[in-house]
């Protein structure tokens, strides 16, 4: 059936809110993205499905659903009985399966892992009154972890079904599309995307309005729009999340961006490491074409426009827009200069937009609320919110979504850590890894594009990392090296060759090996690379090394000076003893030692012999009494 | 693989925009690896010269040029699987399947192979599942939260016994 007026796009609405809120069927939905799976939620999946089967529950209909952000209580079952309100269940294991299914036909709904519980929720797109009930188990914006969040991206995850259109279209998608086909002029929508003040959320922060008038003013008989979900940042997986769990979003925000800018052809460039979001996103893409919302007379207008998914094949500077073309195109992914931009000449010499995957989240709901709505969230410089993932040294990892000028603070000790651990916490790496450091005592810094500049990072994608003192800075600002080494393209030689040479200082000092002077080269070189490189990827893969010299210098100062790693990570600076005392002679250690470098008689004390220990640490986390210990001592002192 | 099948993959890439990246992977998939005459016979078919193919199958980490074991793990050495151990995992490992780094293939990527081509091993960027940090992949499974103790559970169920 294709849509074609307002009352189609209404009948279906209907038909999807009683799939996602049925009046009459239990309806139980499994968190089903990658996160909840790699942990086990496709086992909950399964054994869910066996067991309704087994007790005959006909009464009962079992879904997916994406990722509502709390990644780590994964897997997550949301349970909606017939006007209750939904309540999430946490760490769901199959073994729970029989209890849920028991507790749902006796109608007593005491859910032992009852995490928290949905009464109302905003769409944005339109607000769901989803029912009461459930006095003893706590309402979702009470939990620390989501009380200060606010979901724009992120408004239909975790609830609606991924794999449904029907469900995008009940909680008010496709309206933004609608509207702009039936009422808008490109300029309008240009106008007000530029009204919302709407950044790019590729990293850069570049003005979307403004970008996408560049590319309508451009004359060409083909035009492209490209979503870069070409997400490669390690330590952000905000983008992943978004795609499976809400697929539908980023297509309407692309087919508005096309109509806008007149494109016809649209390309999704995606990851090859997320088979699950390309997945979703052909069975979306296939559907919207079925409801005539995609391909030709879009609406029943004269609009035609097409989506193609890409995938990348693992290469990290493919997230940079030139590179990212030379890949479509099927060339090895080399950055090129800039002017043209690619609304000049971009994929195959024509005129072509490309935004990220949350940039273009954002499209619908400008259009539905308005451009001033918009620009009333976040900051004046920065509007809007961004989702972050806060991953690492933190207790409630997860993704967070917040308005743009919110404190790191509140972020990672009042959302990630809910007061535990609180003084543990060093530093958070913000941006991947052309991010820089930041410290503990410069956790009141907003987080935005311009503040997180001034303290030497960017936003990047919006990956947090946090690290404690078990992170030891100079093997951190090592590890992004040998990442931007791997991932460099090799075109430019500051890149290319100035890595490298810091890399083998960073080496050299975290072995206790270099020198004060060395620390001047790295410093210089960093410089160097920094403002002699081509692309993005150059031109800041030096920031974990500014930010840590600037921030840890003490840390490079022990390296240097003791030969001591204060956080006991580098190999070289470390050693492990067995404590006399200590050790039961339990022989684990000595059993699974790669090398065979311990000895001891059951029963009795063993011993550690250094000259053959390769400081693999299995020793170290094998030992159930902690006898192992790992020391790095300054010379002429322990540690 | 047969020139039939490699036909089939080239079919369904009428688009010019994606189409080198994306047959190449659909062979991958089915092959485990790019054979060199795959490679041939594709840049005959597609017009693309060989040269540019190869260009393309050694700068992207996904392709491998190479006969894979088996099974392929994956361990995600990205930030937060380093922060929480990537490195150890890694090196488990390499030691529990009797491999070392110091093999290097013609590509100079790092995929180590088991002996008795049961598992090939290689360190991967970052699978966007960083709340599970550490995290590996065997084959198309995820594994969260791994720790060095319970790697050799993993590895049984793939049919791997300690030697």
């Amino acid at each position: 059936m294709k849509i074609t007026s307002l009352e189609d796009l209404e009948n279906i609405a209907r038909k999807g809110l009683k799939k996602l809120n049925p009046d009459n069927k239990v309806r139980i939905s499994v968190g089903f993205a990658t996160c909840g799976i790699s942990v086990g939620g496709d086992d909950v999946f399964k054994t869910f499905k066996e067991k309704i089967y087994e007790r005959k529950l006909n009464n009962l209909e079992l879904c997916k659903t994406g990722c509502i952000g709390f990644c780590g209580e994964e897997p997550l079952v949301n349970i909606k009985m017939p006007g209750k309100s939904i309540v999430v269940l946490h760490r769901v294991t199959p073994n729970d399966v029989d209890d849920i299914l028991q507790k749902i036909e006796n109608e007593t709904y005491e859910f032992h892992k009852a995490f928290f519980k949905i009464d109302d929720w905003d769409h944005v797109t339109s607000k769901i009154h989803y029912g009461d009930g459930y006095e003893n188990i706590p309402k979702w914006n009470e939990i620390k972890f989501f009380k200060p969040t606010k979901r724009v991206v992120l408004r239909n995850s975790g609830i609606i079904n991924p794999e449904d259109i029907d469900e995008y279209i009940a909680v008010g998608g496709y309206r933004s599309l609608y509207k702009v086909i039936k009422s808008m002029t490109p300029d309008e929508i240009i106008e007000e995307v530029k009204k919302s003040g709407l950044r790019g959320r590729g990293g850069a922060g570049f003005p979307t309005g403004l970008k996408w008038e560049f590319a309508k003013k451009e004359q060409s008989d083909v035009k492209y729009v490209i979503c870069n979900a070409d997400e490669g940042d390690p330590g952000a997986y905000m983008n992943r999340n978004e795609m499976e769990s809400d697929p539908h979003m980023i297509i309407e925000g692309m087919i508005i961006g096309a109509y806008a800018t007149g494109a016809t052809e649209g390309i999704i460039y995606i990851r090859a490491e997320y088979p699950l979001a390309v997945e979703r996103f052909k069975k979306a893409i296939n559907d919207a074409k079925k409801y005539g919302l995609l391909g030709e007379k879009i609406l029943g207008s004269n609009f035609n426009f097409d989506i193609i998914v890409t995938e990348g094949a693992g290469a990290f500077v493919c997230g940079e827009e030139t590179a990212l073309i030379a890949s479509v195109e099927g060339e090895i992914g080399r950055p090129r200069l800039k002017p043209p931009y690619p609304a000049q000449k971009g994929l195959w010499g024509k005129p072509t937009n490309i935004n990220n995957v949350e940039t273009w989240s954002n499209v619908p709901v400008i259009i539905a609320k308005g451009g001033d709505w918009f620009s009333k969230l976040g900051t004046q410089k920065s509007p809007g919110t961004k989702v972050f993932s806060l991953v690492g040294k933190v207790k409630n990892v997860g993704l967070v979504e917040v308005e743009l000028g919110t404190t790191i603070d509140r972020i990672v000790n009042y959302i990630g850590n809910d007061g535990v651990n609180n003084g543990k916490i060093k530093a958070v790496q913000t941006g991947g890894p052309s991010g820089g450091c930041i410290p503990e005592n410069l956790f009141n810094t907003p987080i935005d594009y311009e503040h997180l500049a001034a303290v030497g990072s960017i936003m990047g994608s919006g990956g947090i990392v946090v690290m404690d003192d078990d992170t030891c800075m100079v093997d951190t600002a090592k590890y992004f090296l040998d990442f931007s080494i791997d991932e460099s393209c090799g075109k430019c030689v500051s890149c290319r060759e100035g890595l490298k040479h810091m890399h083998d200082i960073l080496d050299d000092i975290t072995k206790g090996k270099a020198t004060f002077e060395d620390i001047d080269t790295l410093k210089e070189l960093a410089q160097t690379v920094k403002v002699t490189s081509l692309c993005g990827l150059g031109k800041t893969a030096s920031n974990p090394v500014l930010t840590t010299l600037k921030y840890f210098y003490k840390e490079y100062e022990e390296h240097v000076k003791h030969k001591r790693c204060f956080a006991r990570v580098c190999k070289d600076l470390i050693r492990y003893v067995i404590a006399k005392d200590e050790c039961t002679g339990c022989t684990i250690c000595a059993k699974r030692c790669p090398v065979n470098a311990i000895n001891g008689e059951k029963g009795k004390p063993h011993i550690i012999s250094q000259n053959v220990c390769v400081k693999c640490g299995i020793c170290y986390d094998v030992c159930k009494f902690n006898s192992v210990k790992k020391l790095s001592e300054a010379i002429g002192g322990e540690k | 693989m047969d020139a039939k099948t490699i036909d089939e993959i080239i079919e369904k890439y009428k688009n010019p925009s994606g189409m080198v990246l994306g047959i190449l992977e659909e062979i991958q998939n089915i092959n485990k690896y790019l054979s060199k005459d795959a490679l041939i016979y594709v840049s005959k078919k597609i017009n693309v010269p060989f040269s540019q193919l190869y260009s393309v199958a050694t700068f992207y980490s996904f392709f491998n040029l190479n006969p894979v074991g088996e099974h392929i793990i994956s361990v995600c050495t990205g930030t937060a699987c380093h922060v929480k151990g990537a490195a150890e995992i890694l090196k488990s490992l390499e030691y529990l399947l009797g491999i070392t780094k110091e093999e290097s293939t013609e590509d100079s990527k790092f995929f180590l192979t088991t002996h008795d081509g049961c598992f090939s091993l290689n360190a991967a960027r970052c699978f966007g599942c960083c709340s599970m940090a550490p995290v590996i992949k065997v084959d198309d499974k995820m594994y969260g939260y791994v720790t060095i103790q319970n790697l050799p559970k993993i590895l049984k169920e793939y049919g791997w016994s300690k030697k």
